[in-house]
């Protein structure tokens, strides 16, 4: 659904790349976490993703998609196979919960009838039932973040992108809306979630990526926010397959070592 | 849906970027005005001059019978007329000139009664008041003296006239204003292309929370960007509209009602010819805002 072939992404003028050598796979219907400090390529990654910016080299393959080849009318189409969640919610603070998700329908031209008959629909999936006519200020942050991802995936978008969706949420709300990230994912939208909530990742036990200064140092089913069988210091460019096998790429002399069971 | 969807955008982008709007409103009121003044003071130049100007101005006026002119004794007899015509078809003077018509008093008067229809002075003319006359072009219309001085006090010749003489300083006033109404109009063209620039880039911010989610939803770049083109659009049709409304009341009031009256010698712009103008300021106008447009919303409105 999603393949980074060696992608490298420099922004202007900074001496060390936001993405380097990310070479990554997303399965169709997997749910990932992407973990790593503030700065270590979370958004860069999701931003590639969308084509709101292009890598500086490799390829970036989106729903079969090469996206640097992607004509820039098409870009819209892209989208709309995607939906994104952030950490701000990012709601229209004029418009009700309806009208909020009812405006990611308007603009991509949905007739009047299917919106009304989508939106209480996903409204009911997200468990804001009876609250389609509150406005975003009479909601909880936690509501709020439900109504963005009613927003995200209410034109049922392959792929679910969520920037750190539970930033600005106490640990149980957290985890709440990250249930109901993994039940959107149970009916078959590929999940990427961004995050440094080390209780979700471990409580989920999910694929983790774990980027450092904008390289991949991790890739573990089922791993946890931190794991202490590979060594992260100093970092060589460790990356495990999410099938188990672990492969250490030491990208300097060219050659890739074993680093067996690095995965217990 | 997308239609009225676009549409509430427009109405909501005009309200909360209203000042900015009259601004646009008004200064492409103000430059399409002088673009049109421009256009109507080239128009005439056009009617003064006449369907004959640039080919035959020169007339060699013939005597009538009522002719006080020392040259005249009576009317022009035939002989007059074929002295006339002989000089002006042979050498030496058949090299300046390009053209001869003749023309003859109820060619005079049909003339007369169509430039002076509305007039009662029209209805006490009669043809024999009217002379005969020898229409002339030049092949140079600088060499009007030559002309001039082989028929002057000729036999049969009352006057000879050279309508450029006439007319040549009002038209050199003319076309002075109009250079500088189209000065003043590009000056402030140049104005309101910025101004929709920037117009369209406060908006553009105001609604960045909309276009950052519509541009995540995946909105194609016409729903995204048609607003904002169709509110410039709006703008500059307003301001058009304006333009065109103090042409036709300038016209109407300032030329037509008083400066027709007060100078009654010379045919004018009629409100005829704003109309023609006004299609014009519209798509020149429109033309000029997609243009603003486009620019500024591929700098601040990418998808």
């Amino acid at each position: 659904m999603i393949r980074f072939d060696d992608v490298t992404k420099t922004y202007d003028r900074t001496a060390r790349p936001a993405l380097e050598g990310v070479d990554l796979e997303v399965a169709r219907g997997e749910f990932v976490f992407l973990v790593g400090a503030s700065g270590s390529g979370k958004s860069t990654f999701l931003r590639l993703v969308l084509k709101e910016d292009v890598a500086t080299s490799g390829a970036v393959h989106v729903a079969g998609k090469d996206v640097k080849r992607l004509s820039s009318w098409k870009v819209p189409h892209l989208r709309r196979q995607i939906g994104v969640v952030f950490q701000d919610f990012r709601l229209l603070p004029g418009k009700t919960v309806f009208q909020n998700v009812a405006f990611a329908l308007q603009v991509i031209g949905r007739s009047r009838s299917s919106i009304s008959a989508a939106v209480p629909e996903v409204l009911d999936l997200v468990g804001l039932q009876g609250k389609a006519d509150r406005l975003p200020h009479e909601l909880s942050g936690g509501e709020q973040q439900r109504v963005a991802i009613a927003r995200a995936i209410v034109n049922s978008p392959a792929i679910l992108l969520a920037d750190e969706p539970t930033g600005n949420l106490d640990p149980t709300t957290s985890l709440g809306i990250t249930r109901l990230l993994e039940r959107i994912n149970g009916r078959g939208t590929t999940v990427v979630m961004a995050t440094h909530d080390d209780d979700i990742v471990d409580s989920l036990r999910k694929r983790v990526v774990e980027l450092v200064d904008g390289r991949v140092v991790r890739d573990e089913h089922q791993g946890g926010y931190m794991t202490g069988s590979v060594p992260l210091v100093p970092a060589p460019d460790v990356a495990v397959d999410h099938r188990g096998a672990a492969v250490v790429d030491v990208p300097t002399d060219g050659a890739a070592a074993d680093a067996g069971g690095a995965r217990a | 849906m997308r239609f009225q969807f676009v549409l509430s955008e427009i109405g909501i982008g005009l309200r909360r970027n209203l000042a900015m709007t009259i601004s646009v409103v008004l200064v492409t009121f103000v430059s399409l005005t002088f673009v049109g003044a421009g256009a109507l003071l080239q128009q005439q130049v056009a009617t003064m001059k006449g369907p004959l100007y640039d080919s035959v101005r020169i007339s060699i006026f013939l005597c009538t019978q009522d002719s006080l002119s020392p040259s005249c004794s009576g009317a022009a007899t035939e002989a007059n007329k074929e002295a006339i015509q002989a000089a002006l078809t042979s050498p030496p003077l058949s090299e300046y000139v390009a053209e001869v018509r003749f023309e003859s008093q109820d060619e005079a008067y049909a003339q007369f009664q169509e430039d002076f229809s509305d007039d009662e002075l029209s209805a006490s003319v009669t043809p024999d008041q009217l002379p005969e006359s020898f229409r002339v072009g030049l092949v140079d219309p600088e060499r009007f003296q030559v002309i001039r001085e082989s028929f002057s006090g000729s036999p049969g010749v009352e006057q000879v006239v050279d309508q450029g003489e006439v007319l040549e300083p009002f038209f050199s006033v003319l076309n002075t204003l109009t250079v500088a109404s189209l000065v003043l109009a590009a000056v402030m063209l140049v104005a309101a292309v910025l101004l929709i620039g920037t117009t369209i880039r406060l908006a553009a911010f105001n609604r960045r929370r909309e276009t950052g989610i519509m541009r995540l939803v995946g909105a194609s770049s016409l729903v995204l960007q048609l607003p904002f083109l169709l509110e410039g659009v709006i703008a500059v049709c307003l301001g058009a509209a304006l333009a065109s409304a103090a042409l036709l009341v300038a016209v109407r009031y300032g030329v037509s009602d008083w400066l027709a009256v007060q100078v009654p010698s010379f045919d004018y712009v009629g409100t005829a010819d704003v109309w023609v103008v006004v299609p014009f300021l519209f798509v020149g106008g429109v033309l000029l805002a997609a243009l603003a447009s486009v620019v500024s919303l591929s700098r601040y409105l990418k998808v």
